[in-house]
């Protein structure tokens, strides 16, 4: 019978099978990050095991708070930056050389089609835009990880959803993923992995691919998985030249892991990209969606541009582009905080931080902080908040406040207007 | 082992999320026993009141998909911190269930009309629920009734619960 991506991948790394349905796999990474792996690193150190199980394979990074912004988050940061030195990972990056970790860690080369990943953070399911196997875990996994690497899992089930045609100028990743999302629900795929399929998705770079992968666990999926391809090649050539003698060497070994054309899925779902719309999500739960035009003139308190979902450089671009020679709307802050410091750098050099700062804008540095309402743009009792992230749940960016998640396109034309509207980049004139 | 029986919280919602069970500004809290003041503060329920209505609990029942959301492993921290090791539901999201194993608590799926059935008999009622591991069951009395309900827990899972979890049973193993 055939075999999906997440099949093969666990075929070639099982290491242990407790019961037929329980599937012990060994682990190519596992990352780390301030707020989830101190308590894992503490518990080890308490209980004698202060070890890793191979230095090189564990990526650390400060991120979600961004510099410290007080004494507890001081000592989570300092915590993570002791042990790393303790145990030699090589790995680590500290406060100016730091991004946010799903964005930061494919960019430094070390995610590869057909790996097994783990973090401490449910959104690890981004690098599953690469063809691998990627997965949020509690800490207890993770603490498992360090210390042995490995990690058990149910053996997957797959729903594939293949997007056909062209997307709509002015529709992006997110709308898809936000579409995926309504049509699934939040419990849609709980525990399964979504493989992304057709040439809707093979068109997408990179940036949007990650962007799709990163919201999987939005309809409840352990990792959403995009076919590696020669967009994932070119993006990983300079990382990997040494390791093939030409990129389609390097593609033929990636294709081990596309699925069988047998293989099995528990459902499949068929999107056609031409009827798409741009969407933002109401409520309180990321399936709750309705096209930007029904909910146009909805008043916003703030904007936010960023985040492992939209934090990468072709957001800031489409962003820029909207922005370019506005200014924010009367009564309207908006916070762009590129992920990485590579991207903050290309986004100076391209100008887009002019445009930014020229509209009225707040350049942060990297951090997760705002989406999870940590740091860096924490919304009042009854604020509303545009945002390009991943959330809506409530409270989700501070207590009382009200999440509408959208496109970096919306959420730029959004900050100009005051109320949510589509970006002139939409001609679809709904 | 813990002990997995008490009186039971009822939450009537689905996609009750790991926001809702512990918000994300108190992770930054460097012990598991610091979050438990915070437990369910900012669930959307109506007429519950996380400052009055967890006293005394010890089982929380509700609907599907519980624990959705972030990888957090604080939402089972604190809700042992509360006394609560066993949470019985349609389905839960998939990491919130190993972390509920990983911790050696019980995250039990019932089928809906087995959910629905408790919520009509025992929501209201000062019901207790005991179980029975070996048996697979647990016995809800309340309300002058008791009804039995089996479930099912895979051998590894069980396992994790025995051993008190999963770091206690993966440094024996591997």
């Amino acid at each position: 019978m055939g075999r999906t991506v997440a099949q093969k991948i666990f075929d070639a790394h099982e290491v242990d099978r407790p019961e037929p349905q329980i599937r012990v796999l060994s682990l190519d990474r596992v990352f780390c990050h301030e707020i989830t792996t101190p308590i894992a690193i503490n518990d080890l150190v308490v209980t004698g095991r202060d070890r890793v199980f191979d230095a090189s394979r564990i990526k650390a990074v400060i991120d979600h708070v961004s510099p410290a912004k007080d004494s507890k988050t001081a000592v989570q940061g300092k915590t993570l930056r002791d042990w790393v030195r303790r145990h030699g990972i090589k790995d680590f990056f500290d406060i100016g050389d730091n991004g946010v970790c799903h964005a930061i860690f494919p960019e430094k080369g070390f995610v590869r089609p057909g790996q097994t990943i783990i973090m401490g953070d449910s959104h690890t399911c981004t690098h599953g835009a690469f063809g691998a196997f990627a997965a949020g875990v509690g800490t207890t996994d993770l603490e498992v990880g360090i210390l042995k690497g490995v990690c058990a899992f149910h053996d997957p089930k797959t729903i594939k959803v293949e997007v056909t045609g062209k997307l709509p100028e002015g529709v992006y990743a997110k709308d898809l993923i936000l579409s995926i999302i309504r049509d699934l629900t939040v419990n849609g795929a709980t525990g399964q992995v979504i493989e992304f399929a057709g040439d809707a998705v093979a068109a997408l770079g990179m940036d949007g691919r990650m962007t799709l992968s990163n919201m999987a666990v939005e309809a409840g999926a352990t990792c959403g998985i995009c076919y590696p391809d020669a967009t994932t090649v070119e993006y990983l050539w300079p990382f990997i030249q040494k390791e093939f003698p030409s990129r389609e060497a390097a593609l033929a070994e990636y294709s081990r892991f596309l699925p069988d054309a047998d293989a099995q899925y528990s459902k499949v779902v068929r999107i056609k990209a031409e009827e798409l719309v741009p969407v933002a999500t109401v409520n309180y739960k990321p399936d709750q969606v309705k096209a930007v035009s029904e909910l146009a003139g909805t008043r916003v308190d703030q904007v936010y541009i960023g985040s492992c979902t939209n934090g990468r450089i072709e957001d800031l671009r489409v962003a820029a582009q909207v922005m370019k020679g506005k200014h924010l709307a009367e009564g309207v802050r908006c916070i762009v905080s590129p992920a990485t410091p590579l991207i903050f750098r290309m986004a100076l050099a391209e100008g887009l931080m002019q445009i930014f700062m020229d509209a009225g804008c707040c350049v942060t540095n990297p951090t997760c902080g705002a989406c999870l309402g940590m740091s860096n743009g924490v919304l009042a009792p009854g604020e509303v908040c545009a945002s390009t992230t991943n959330r809506n749940f409530n409270g989700r960016m501070g207590k009382g406040g009200m999440v509408h998640l959208m496109s970096p396109a919306t959420a730029a034309a959004t900050a100009v207007a005051g109320t949510i509207v589509n970006s002139p980049l939409f001609k679809g004139g709904r | 082992m813990k002990e997995f029986n008490g009186k039971i919280l009822f939450l009537d919602r689905s996609d009750i999320n790991t926001d809702e069970i512990i918000p994300a500004k108190y992770l930054t809290e460097a012990t598991k026993a610091a979050l438990k003041p915070y437990c369910l503060e900012d669930l959307i329920l109506e007429g519950f009141d996380s400052k009055r209505d967890l006293a005394g609990k010890s089982v929380i029942v509700t609907r599907a998909n519980f624990g959705c959301g972030s990888s957090r492993e604080h939402a089972p921290w604190v809700l042992e911190c509360n006394g609560f090791n066993l949470v019985i539901a349609e389905n839960f999201a998939r990491i919130f269930r190993q972390n509920m194993y990983n911790c050696g608590m019980i995250a039990a799926e019932l089928p809906a009309e087995k959910i629905d059935e408790m919520f009509r008999l025992f929501a209201g009622t000062d019901a207790e629920l005991v179980t029975d591991l070996e048996k697979k069951t647990f016995t809800v009395t309340g309300g002058g009734k008791t009804r039995t309900y089996d479930f099912t827990i895979g051998s590894f899972d069980l396992e994790l619960v025995k051993a008190g979890g999963w770091v206690a049973y993966a440094d024996k193993k591997y």
